[in-house]
């Protein structure tokens, strides 16, 4: 019996069609799929921070209400993540605690402090521009409810790239003081930004399955290439350098190179060991505990409704 | 399409910023709007009536944006937002109008970021620190309840731009009323402790009534909404004696200052820079 599902499965993926939630499936391409949806709404709801700590600072009413809505749109994107992974059975409250509890992971840009400004351009173009090349691939997962958050996120994400990317000209345009914020956010986010990817495909120890189960659809290091080079002529445009020495266009491979990311680093966030792991998930924890007695009496007067109502229909 | 086309046209394309810097599907509400000031009517007493309108909104929202990251819920980062980007929208049309009318012609950030505590003149309600997600609701009910109402009235002002604003503005405020009195309920009704967070909530609102009911004559009917709700939430009505002072007037808590700081401190660290 299992074998005829597997057939059937297999036969989906290699047909390019898409698993729908009713459909049989292997528990590790649940599992794994599962993991994976998670660790993205995580990040979509931990990534609300180190913007949003700038939507009472914004200094216009214009960027505040870009900004205002950026953010919200990252809850909302949560929202549906976390409403994808419950159709494979999943339960929001129980990877809720999985991320406080440290046990699901979320995207380690997002351990780096935002320092002025400048960093909401920045994390705008860079890192929605990541999150960009990394997702719009998704929209063709094999997982049908997963690629159609995709599709709507994507689209919404590159709004924010575009709107990051008018901040940063319009600031290049400004004062002097304005262009050095600029850059000076520009030299702290590059690096991080290319570690977005992953590790390099050789020690990327998931990778090679999802791809396979069609989960994924490039590698990593593919992804990578693919956001410099086209992240190379957007700098020129701007008027800032990237902060990479060995950065540098190889015609013979029609591609840039460039240096390595110091993949110690990243270990090291994704450890727990970055700037700002404990406050982000200090922040998300206290929310959660401080928000426990809203979501009880949530509860306990739905409970109350649906007994009144019982009586009612008794009487 | 391919996969990166999006990212491939970022540079492209910037002649026209401003098509979608406020977002999509948004609609001017002030579309085919005459914005000349009609004959008959005090520029400064609308100009100020504007200000003042815009300074509530600007101070609310200003306090809902601190909620961000912090609410009980991701439905209510989500629903906390919208109401504080409509009242920021609404605080944006109100000071452009100003600017329009008091002949002064500055920019809503010229509102915004360049006067001190001391000329702001949103009431008091509205700025007091944030305290718990009761607090937050119990001030949301009574300030959407009673911007509702007013705007209401505004909808038939003589002057056509604030009635177009204020009409936008029903929409937005019936919404957030709801979302309040909702909210007001559960609480109200759920737990022992849901119930005495709200009780003191309302304690602490209850002195700030009374500022609300001087600057527009709209009581009865706020009194008539918060009585409606506060009953079927199980929950008493607060008997108050109002504070002396008015925030209309100039006159604010020891709190405003420091929310102001917060939301110009960027703004004029860098006076010549444009955003």
């Amino acid at each position: 019996m299992t074998e005829q599902l597997q057939e059937h499965f297999d036969a989906t993926i290699s047909r390019d069609q898409r698993i729908e939630p009713r459909d049989w499936m292997p528990d590790g391409y649940r599992k794994t799929l599962i993991r994976q949806i998670a660790q993205h709404a995580h990040s979509e709801i931990i990534g609300m921070q180190p913007e949003g700590e700038w939507i009472t600072r914004a200094p216009s009413l214009r960027r505040k209400a870009i900004l205002f809505a950026k953010v919200q749109d990252e809850a909302g994107h949560g929202l549906y993540l976390y409403s994808a992974a419950e159709t494979l059975g999943a339960d929001r409250a129980d990877l809720t605690n999985r991320l406080i509890e440290g046990r699901q992971k979320y995207s380690s840009i997002f351990n780096y402090p935002t320092m002025s400004f400048a960093d909401v351009g920045v994390i705008g173009w860079f890192v929605d521009g990541a999150a960009i090349c990394n997702q719009v691939p998704l929209c063709r997962s094999s997982y049908g409810p997963y690629a159609r958050a995709m599709v709507r996120i994507c689209k919404e994400e590159s709004f924010h790239q575009r709107q990051g990317f008018e901040l940063l000209m319009t600031m290049m345009r400004g004062t002097e003081a304005q262009r050095e914020m600029v850059q000076d956010a520009v030299n702290r986010w590059w690096w991080p930004s290319l570690m977005m990817f992953g590790p390099p495909d050789d020690s990327s120890p998931n990778s090679a399955q999802s791809m396979a189960w069609k989960i994924k659809r490039h590698s990593n290091d593919e992804l990578r290439q693919r956001f410099v080079d086209m992240t190379v002529p957007q700098a020129d445009k701007l008027g800032v350098t990237l902060p990479d020495p060995e950065l540098r266009w190889n015609a013979e491979r029609g591609h840039h190179d460039f240096g390595t990311p110091d993949w110690d680093e990243l270990m090291r966030v994704i450890k727990g060991d970055g700037p700002c792991n404990d406050q982000r998930m200090e922040r998300r924890r206290s929310a959660h505990e401080e928000g426990a007695w809203v979501r009880e009496a949530a509860t306990a007067h739905a409970a109350k409704q649906a007994a009144r109502a019982e009586k009612g229909a008794v009487a | 399409m391919s996969d990166d086309h999006v990212y491939m046209t970022l540079a492209e394309g910037h002649e026209d910023d401003t098509r979608w810097a406020y977002g999509t599907g948004f609609e001017d509400p002030l579309h085919g709007v005459d914005t000349t000031v009609p004959e008959g009517i005090d520029a400064g007493e609308l100009a100020a009536l504007c200000v003042a309108l815009a300074d509530d909104a600007l101070v609310s929202a200003q306090r809902l944006a601190e909620w961000i990251t912090r609410a009980p819920e991701l439905e209510e980062e989500v629903a906390l937002a919208n109401i504080g980007l409509d009242l920021l929208g609404q605080a944006r049309l109100l000071y452009s109008r100003a600017g329009q009318v008091d002949g002064t012609g500055r920019d809503e950030d010229a509102y915004a970021y360049v006067r001190d505590a001391g000329d702001f003149h949103n009431v008091r309600l509205a700025e007091l620190p944030n305290g718990d997600f009761a607090f937050a609701i119990v001030r949301l009910l009574v300030l959407s309840s009673w911007r509702l109402a007013h705007f209401e009235q505004l909808a038939s002002h003589p002057d056509p731009v604030l009635a177009a604003i204020a009409t936008k503005g029903v929409k937005e405020l019936a919404y957030h009323r709801q979302y309040a009195a909702e909210w007001a309920v559960r609480l109200g009704d759920g737990t022992q402790e849901s119930h005495r967070r709200m009780r003191r909530a309302q304690e602490q609102v209850a002195p700030y009534l009374g500022e609300l009911f001087t600057a527009c004559d709209v009581r009865d009917e706020v009194v008539t909404v918060l009585r409606q709700v506060t009953e079927a939430a199980g929950l008493p009505m607060p008997v108050y004696r109002p504070l002396p002072g008015s925030g209309r007037d100039g006159e604010h808590t020891e709190h405003l200052a420091p929310l102001l700081a917060e939301l110009q401190g960027v703004a004029r660290a860098h006076p010549e820079a444009t955003w």
